[in-house]
Order: C-alpha cells, then sequence, then structure tokens
C-alpha cells in the first residue's frame, strides 16, 4: 500500500463506502469510466500527471482547444472549458502547471457526450494550463498561458 | 448540509447542455483560518450526471476547482421534459443529488 | 510553504500586479467577466431567496408573498430597478432591504432590530441577502428607474449627493475621493467615477454581487459599509438614512442604466 493510497482511505474517514471500495480498487464504476485516481490528483509535475494517467507524453494538437480569459481579475475563480475536434474522445483532464494541486479536474466521456466541457479552477499564480485529451487511445495536448492579477481590498 | 444545486439543462438541434452550479466550500486543506489552525481539506471528488438511466458525465475534481463549482458540458440527444440528475460525493463523504427537466 | 499558499499568493499576486502589468490593455478583464457572468454563482443565493420567499417563517409563521415593493402586494418582476422609493405606510424612502425588513417584521413577525443589529451573511441579516438576491434577479435587465419627481426621494437624493461629498475619519476621505474621478483604480480594481451617469449606473447596476475573492454575496448595504469600513470611519448602521441617502444619489444618478443583478465581482 503506497502512502497516496493509505491518504485516500483516511480521507474516506469511515464514511462514504463507495468512496472506500473504490479507493481500495473493489469496484470499478462502468466499463468505459476509471475511478478517480487519487495519483493522478497529488501529481505534482506535469511528468508525474502524464505517468499516472498513462499518457506518455501527449502530443500538442490544434485539435484541442482550451476556452480561457488570456488574464483573469482573480485567481480564485478562473473560467477553463476544453473542446476537441477529434473523433472519440473518451477522457479530458485539465492541469494547472504552477498549482500545488495541479490536476484540477478529469472527465469521463462516455459515447455520445462531446468533448465540450467547462468548469472554474483556482489559479495560485499567472500560470500554463494544460488541456489533455484521450481520444482513441492515444493522448493529446494543448497549453495556453493564463495570467493572474489579485488585488485591491475592495470590489 | 450543502444547498440544494442550480441544474439548468437545455436542449437544441438534437444536442442538450447541461450548466451545473454547486454550493461546496471546496477547501484546499492548504489555508488556515483566523487563529492559525489549519482548515480541513473539503472538496467534492466526484460527480456523476444521468440522462435518464443513462450516464453522461462523470467528474473527477481535486480542491483547484473553485468554491462554489461550475460545471458545463452537451451530449447528443435529450428531448424537452426528460429528466437530467446530477450526483456529487466529497472527501468527507457528504453527497447530494437533484435533478431538473431538459427545457 | 504549501500551508501558506493562499496568503502568499495574495501578496505576491499584488506586487506583480503593480509590477508588470499597468497598462490599462493589460488590464482589460472584459473576457474574464463576461466568463463568469453565464453561470454566476450568485444563482444559488436567488434559489436560497426565491424559497425564502414562498416559505412560512417567524412568530406569525407567513410568507413574504404579500409583501408589497411598490408595485402592489406580491409583485416582484421589475420592482427592485424602481428601488428606493417612497413608501406611504411607512411614510420613508426605503431601499430594498430595509422596504424587506418592514416585510418581515410586519407580515413575519421577525423582530427588524435582530437584523440591524446582526452580522453581515448570518442569522436573519443573512436571509435578507438571499431575499435580495432573488428580488434584484427578478429585475435582471430592467432599466433603472427611481422616481425623482417625488420630493421626499428628491430629498433623500440631494441629502445622499452631500453624504458622497462628505469628508470623515482619519483619512479624511469622502466616497468622492475614490469615485469622483475617471480612470482610477485600487491595484488592478477600477473604481466607477459615481459623478456621472455611466460610472452610477454601473456601480448601482452590478450590485447587490458575488464576490469571487471570497465566495461571498454582498448586498448593497454590505457594499456602502465595507466602503466606510475602508475609509477608516464610523460604520453605518444597517438600514439607516445615510445608506438609503447614498442609495438614492447612486440610483437616481444612473437612472436609464441597466441592471444586471445579481452581479458577479473580483
Amino acid at each position: 500500500m503506497n502512502i497516496q493510497r493509505r491518504d485516500t482511505l483516511k480521507a474516506g474517514g469511515g464514511i462514504g463506502v463507495f468512496g472506500l471500495l473504490v479507493a481500495a480498487g473493489m469496484i470499478k464504476p462502468g466499463a468505459a469510466i476509471a475511478a478517480r485516481d487519487q495519483a493522478m490528483f497529488s501529481a505534482s509535475s506535469l511528468d508525474e500527471a502524464f505517468q499516472a494517467m498513462n499518457a506518455g507524453t501527449p502530443t500538442e494538437s490544434g485539435d484541442v482547444q482550451i476556452v480561457g480569459p488570456d488574464i483573469a481579475e482573480n485567481g480564485a475563480v478562473v473560467p477553463v472549458g476544453v473542446t476537441s475536434s477529434l473523433a472519440n474522445v473518451e477522457q479530458i483532464a485539465i492541469m494547472i502547471e504552477k498549482n500545488p494541486n495541479m490536476l484540477a479536474a478529469t472527465f469521463a466521456l462516455p459515447a455520445g457526450t462531446l468533448a465540450d466541457v467547462q468548469t472554474r479552477v483556482k489559479m495560485g499564480q499567472t500560470s500554463d494550463v494544460f488541456a489533455v485529451v484521450k481520444a482513441d487511445g492515444k493522448f493529446f495536448m494543448a497549453k495556453k498561458e493564463i495570467k493572474v492579477t489579485l488585488g485591491g481590498c475592495g470590489g | 448540509m450543502a444547498g440544494p444545486m442550480r441544474i439548468r439543462a437545455a436542449s437544441a438541434d438534437g444536442v442538450t447542455e447541461v450548466r451545473v452550479l454547486m454550493s461546496h466550500p471546496m477547501e484546499t486543506g492548504q489555508r488556515r483560518d483566523s487563529s492559525g489552525e489549519p482548515i480541513p481539506a473539503h472538496y467534492i471528488t466526484e460527480l456523476t450526471a444521468k440522462h435518464g438511466d443513462k450516464t453522461v458525465l462523470t467528474a473527477y475534481m481535486g480542491p483547484s476547482v473553485s468554491t462554489n463549482p461550475y460545471l458545463a458540458f452537451k451530449f447528443q440527444g435529450g428531448a424537452a421534459g426528460d429528466t437530467v440528475q446530477v450526483s456529487w460525493v466529497d472527501n468527507k463523504g457528504e453527497s447530494r443529488t437533484d435533478e431538473v427537466q431538459i427545457r | 510553504m504549501r500551508k501558506k499558499l493562499l496568503a502568499t499568493v495574495v501578496g505576491t499576486a499584488a506586487v506583480l500586479a503593480a509590477s508588470s502589468m499597468t497598462s490599462a490593455q493589460e488590464l482589460n478583464f472584459d473576457e474574464y467577466r463576461q466568463m463568469l457572468r453565464d453561470g454566476n454563482p450568485a444563482e444559488l443565493f436567488e434559489m436560497e431567496g426565491e424559497e425564502l420567499w414562498v416559505t412560512a417563517r417567524g412568530p406569525k409563521n407567513a410568507t413574504l408573498e404579500q409583501c408589497d415593493l411598490g408595485l402592489g402586494p406580491g409583485v416582484v418582476e421589475g420592482a427592485a430597478a424602481q428601488m428606493p422609493r417612497y413608501f406611504a405606510d411607512t411614510d420613508k424612502v426605503q431601499d430594498l432591504e430595509s422596504r424587506l425588513m418592514t416585510c418581515m417584521e410586519t407580515l413575519q413577525g421577525i423582530d427588524s432590530k435582530e437584523i440591524i443589529d446582526g452580522r453581515f451573511r448570518q442569522g436573519e441579516r443573512g436571509k435578507v441577502a438571499a431575499i435580495v438576491a432573488y428580488v434584484t434577479g427578478q429585475s435582471h435587465g430592467h432599466k433603472i428607474n427611481v422616481d425623482l419627481s417625488d420630493p421626499k426621494v428628491k430629498d433623500m437624493y440631494d441629502l445622499g449627493e452631500k453624504a458622497f461629498f462628505y469628508r470623515t475619519g482619519a483619512m479624511d476621505f469622502s466616497c468622492a475621493s475614490c469615485h469622483s474621478q475617471d480612470g482610477l483604480r485600487i491595484r488592478a480594481t477600477g473604481l466607477p467615477n459615481i459623478t456621472t451617469p455611466e460610472g452610477a449606473a454601473e456601480g448601482w447596476g452590478s450590485w447587490p454581487a458575488y464576490r469571487v475573492s471570497n465566495s461571498q454575496f454582498w448586498t448593497m448595504q454590505h457594499r456602502l459599509w465595507d466602503c466606510f469600513r475602508q475609509q477608516r470611519t464610523a460604520e453605518p448602521i444597517f438600514g439607516s438614512d445615510v445608506t438609503i441617502a447614498l442609495s438614492v444619489y447612486m440610483a437616481g444618478k444612473g437612472n436609464g442604466g441597466e441592471a444586471v443583478w445579481p452581479g458577479v465581482k473580483r
């Protein structure tokens, strides 16, 4: 049992049987859908995250787009979306390179769900944001720098 | 207990767009309160969206997702009146399920 | 180091903002703000407020559905866009929050003192804020339309204008110190020029708002209170005449502008 796995169990804290079973690898929700992989979410570098995803080094692709502002007024809430024109997209991940919790979210897309997701993330500072897309079993990525400023005490 | 989600689902040209706002602190576990005590991590780890019985999205989140998370996605199919159900579970085992009819 | 993340981030980001991104062009947040408007987390507060509006509460176990916001009992749509306004039953010019206190007291039996003496975002005052989110949301897209032809409203406008320029406190500050010129900023945050119709409409028309910096929903009463706090001067009593006068001044000056309630702010 590695440290990350132990943390997962501890975080479960005796509640959420489903979460415990997933953490213990005892159940997998859905055939095409991987359970939340704590190793991925514990990654502190891009390489670690790619490795945890079994993504190798994803190919930069113009068929993956990051939808987000060039500059965010507040790093607490930064809109980030990912779209792709690639066929058979089954997984999308959003990574903030300079965040301590680098992997923000991953999405498992069953057939029929479009490669077009949006969320909002925290950014500790100006950083490259990476979108990794798994399509037809291969990994592709895009990156975009988002500048972050947090200023003032008013509003 | 967490408040209800704001879910909107609209269908046009054979595609349903779902937008969800969740009420959740999404604490990273890296902040301290005013007395210097660490604020424990508390964040949604997993979200599932269903159209009828069919899962249309599973999202896994870390604490880098913003407080009161927002999520938008699209799936093929879905008609006005169909039900879209969204459920989340967090790292403390708390959970919430809400649903809305596609308009 | 990780543990201090947020505190450190706030410090460095402010410095970054000052050192490396100073031109107005580089500080263009229009795209960012537009993205936040769709799916504004204030909607979570609107939902809570709508629920509170129709829930029987208080010693009288009544809902707010008969509350008269100026357009007749129970009429919510468009009501906030015409406030503050004069109400004959109280013989007062009231903003939305003070009017809600009246309704909560008369219909539900909830003592206004609890709200006036309370704390922002807590207890009954917190509930007032959620109801404000709901009611203002029902004026989203409406034109600000405060009736300055009403002499009692006009009196409050004049008082509000005086209060706006009144310098006070250890810093000798007035509202006008920050809000009477074009193009001023506090660090990266633009400060609307409230003395112009455009600036007044921008300020009045975008509060109440969800603030992403602290994930809180702030009403105009909260916004005004914090302006005074930042001036390092005496903080106004919740719902007091000076807060309503300042509101009438801003709203009246901004008449004709669009209300984008509830807003979303950095």
